[in-house]
């Protein structure tokens, strides 16, 4: 994975020079000094967050920065080198029950033999257990969770007749089904149709409202500031975070990119379309 | 050649020899379909080729440890442990090299595979040198062979696969959780590695109790065939598994038979041979991912399609002809059609026949056509249709006229006539006439571009 992390690494981000924030405990996704190395090759570096509660928040940066592996970590799916992140003030294995994970579309077999309904109530095994097979009131509830992603009618479907946008759907709709305070998404954007993508930003408000936090690995800089009240630009290290606001500005964005032209560029529109 | 009724005898295990062999080859094969099918779906069917060819050097082995304490060797359990020893030996070096080297894991596995064969084929031509024993028949561990069978031999691959079978039913929804998604599964908390080896043990228990009548370099496809011939008849995984199961168990039944009324077979090959005719009649018949069904429906999907596009061309030729009248159906020069279309003669003398065939065509003069009067109705409807969804997608869907025939042609092969109707019931409230409206865009587009 992310083989290629180093070599496209010209220059390393500056180490940030304020003081290193406390952190409080009662706070959704807390991270100290966290880093993780791939067969010895840091992939995220010294990562120090605070993620307020309620805020939907847009994690950024160039390919291979450690987007993904910094979700997996919260998760403890990879090992970590140092460090620790806590959920709700407690490490994530005592507070699975807070945290919803959506993974990245591309992670999984889509010719599998399981329908749409199927995929959803997978949300729903650690409730029940070992050997308990998905009940009634479970089935009803995924009905629901797909029913609020919008394609409730393809609950019967097999997964591979299911459109890109549709299998997000169903990622996003497993999700719900973890009835989750804090919920983190690899990629959801990645090659959705637009209806999809409008779909998912009205699931994400929804949330937001409801106070449940979610962290999303995000691509599209055209759309940061729209999508997102909370920003974390990173690549290897955290370059910046706070409000998207005041997050996302020329000078963040050269930090975070480096010395890729061509994203540089991107970003540079992105910020000609936002007014600051 | 074996009389009928010795087939029959040996089929509906009356013959007292063949019966335990038969039946625990059944068995064996109900067990290989339950856990063939969750080896593959978790895409490890190499890792069970791999762990079959390293339980030939526990056989060995386990043969002269016997001999040199002073038993014939031939005793069955023994050589099964000594199986399961040497299979999880040679799993184990294969986690070795995945997580200490960088190698890929098919470099591990062919590693072990060739390897673990190798010292298994050497010991084995040592332990027969031995003095006092005969170790003639172990090879059969290779191959796989309906020998006789004693009573306890039978237990216990009846109760291992029995076991393994019920294990698998038990973790159902653990182990398609872990097939699916083992990084979703992990955080959630299942723990996926005590999974992992659980599903690897079950491979490991069917392997060896596969060992003596299938053989070991058999066995992998006698776990990998049934699941992958059941996967064209369901899209959903309960179904699958017991599909898998009685594909397994048929060719386990039907194999182990035929090998039995014929020696000089081998039980393995046959065994696998039954499963591959399963599979194939599986993969060209079966109604939900067959070859031919499928073949079918597409075939049937483009014969729509041409006959829409024939009678609409049909018909807007009549609406030419007609000029500022109502359409009749009068005959056409059939020059016309290929005009309207881009078919070459033969596609189009094929279309025609299909036409004539199914009565949408009139016969007539050489060089000329004619629908008839289902013909002319059913024209006159693909017509309607067609240009009803080109209404809609102009004014509702902003598609530009010049490329609104393509798309309403791509819908209107793909909705249900239940949709049409609602369309139609939309657009008759919005004013637009219903019987055939003009079309929204020239006709002959090259005419006015």
């Amino acid at each position: 994975m992310h083989s290629e992390t180093l070599n496209t690494q010209s220059t390393f981000p500056a180490k940030r020079t304020e003081p290193r924030p406390e952190h409080p405990p009662e706070i959704p996704l807390a991270i100290h000094d966290l880093t993780v190395a791939y067969h010895r090759k840091p992939v995220l570096w010294d990562i120090e967050l605070n993620i307020p509660e309620g805020k939907l928040v847009g994690v950024v940066g160039p390919n291979g920065a450690g987007k993904s592996t910094l979700l997996k970590a919260c998760l403890d799916l990879v090992p970590l080198t140092s460090g620790w992140a806590h959920i709700y003030g407690k490490p994530y294995r005592k507070n699975r029950n807070r945290v919803a994970y959506v993974p990245q579309r591309e992670s999984v077999d889509w010719d599998f033999p399981v329908n749409a309904l199927d995929v959803v109530a997978m949300g729903a095994y650690r409730r029940l257990g070992w050997f308990r097979r998905v009940s009634k009131s479970e089935t009803e509830r995924a009905m629901d969770a797909l029913e609020q992603v919008g394609i409730g009618h393809l609950a019967q479907r097999q997964i591979s007749q299911l459109s890109g946008g549709q299998q997000q759907r169903v990622f996003l709709a497993r999700a719900l089904m973890q009835d989750a305070d804090l919920y983190l998404m690899d990629e959801p954007f990645a090659a959705v149709d637009a209806a999809t993508e409008e779909a998912i930003v009205e699931l994400l408000r929804k949330l937001s409202d409801r106070g449940k936090t979610c962290l999303v690995v995000h691509h599209d800089l055209a759309t940061v500031t729209t999508y997102f009240d909370w920003l974390v630009l990173i690549n290897m290290r955290v370059v910046a975070d706070g409000p998207a606001a005041e997050t996302f500005t020329r000078e963040n964005l050269q930090k975070t990119y480096g010395g890729k032209l061509n994203l540089l560029e991107k970003a540079a529109e992105a910020l000609r379309a936002t007014p600051l | 050649m074996p009389e009928l009724s010795e087939i029959i005898e040996v089929l509906l295990l009356q013959n007292y020899n063949t019966r335990l062999v038969v039946l625990s080859t059944t068995l064996l094969g109900i067990a290989a379909g339950l856990v063939g099918s969750f080896l593959l779906l978790r895409k490890r069917s190499l890792m069970g080729d791999a762990l079959s060819h390293a339980t030939l050097p526990g056989v060995a082995i386990a043969f002269a440890v016997m001999v040199s304490f002073g038993g014939t060797g031939k005793f069955l359990p023994g050589l099964l442990l000594g199986a399961t020893l040497s299979g999880i030996a040679g799993v184990a070096t294969m986690l070795l090299i995945r997580h200490t080297t960088r190698l890929r894991d098919d470099v591990a596995m062919g590693f072990v595979l060739s390897v673990f064969f190798g010292v298994g084929v050497a010991s084995l031509r040592m332990v027969q040198s031995m003095p006092g024993a005969s170790a003639a028949g172990l090879e059969s561990f290779i191959y796989g062979k309906t020998a006789s069978m004693v009573h306890a031999d039978f237990l216990i691959i009846a109760i291992v696969a029995s076991l393994a079978s019920l294990t698998c039913l038990i973790f159902l929804k653990e182990f398609l959780l872990l097939c699916f998604d083992d990084g979703f599964a992990a955080a959630q908390g299942w723990p996926t590695l005590f999974l992992d080896i659980l599903l690897l043990t079950l491979v490991t228990a069917v392997t060896v109790i596969g060992l003596q009548s299938v053989g070991l370099i058999l066995v992998i496809a006698f776990l990998i065939t049934p699941p992958t011939a059941a996967r064209f008849w369901t899209q959903r995984l309960v179904p699958m598994l017991f599909i898998a199961a009685f594909i397994g168990g048929l060719s386990g039944w039907l194999g182990a038979s035929l090998s039995a009324l014929t020696p000089q077979l081998p039980a393995g090959a046959v065994i696998v041979i039954v499963a591959a005719l399963l599979f194939l009649i599986s993969m060209l018949f079966a109604p939900v991912r067959g070859a031919i069904p499928r073949w079918v429906r597409h075939a049937h999907l483009r014969r729509k399609v041409d006959r829409q596009h024939l009678l609409r061309a049909a018909y807007e030729i009549l609406e030419v002809q007609a000029g500022d009248g109502p359409v009749v159906n009068e005959p056409f020069p059939s020059s016309a059609l290929l005009k309207k279309r881009s078919w070459t003669p033969l596609q189009l003398r094929k279309i025609l026949r299909v036409a004539k065939r199914e009565d949408h065509l009139d016969p007539e003069g050489p060089g000329k056509l004619r629908l008839s009067e289902s013909g002319f109705g059913e024209a006159s409807r693909a017509t309607r249709n067609h240009r009803l969804w080109e209404t809609y997608l102009i004014q509702y869907a902003d598609i530009a006229p010049s490329h609104v025939d393509r798309d309403a042609d791509m819908v209107e092969h793909i909705l249900g006539a239940k949709l049409v109707r609602q369309l139609e019931t939309y657009l008759s409230d919005h004013d637009l006439a219903l019987p055939v409206p003009p079309s929204p865009h020239p006709l002959e587009p090259s005419a006015n571009q």
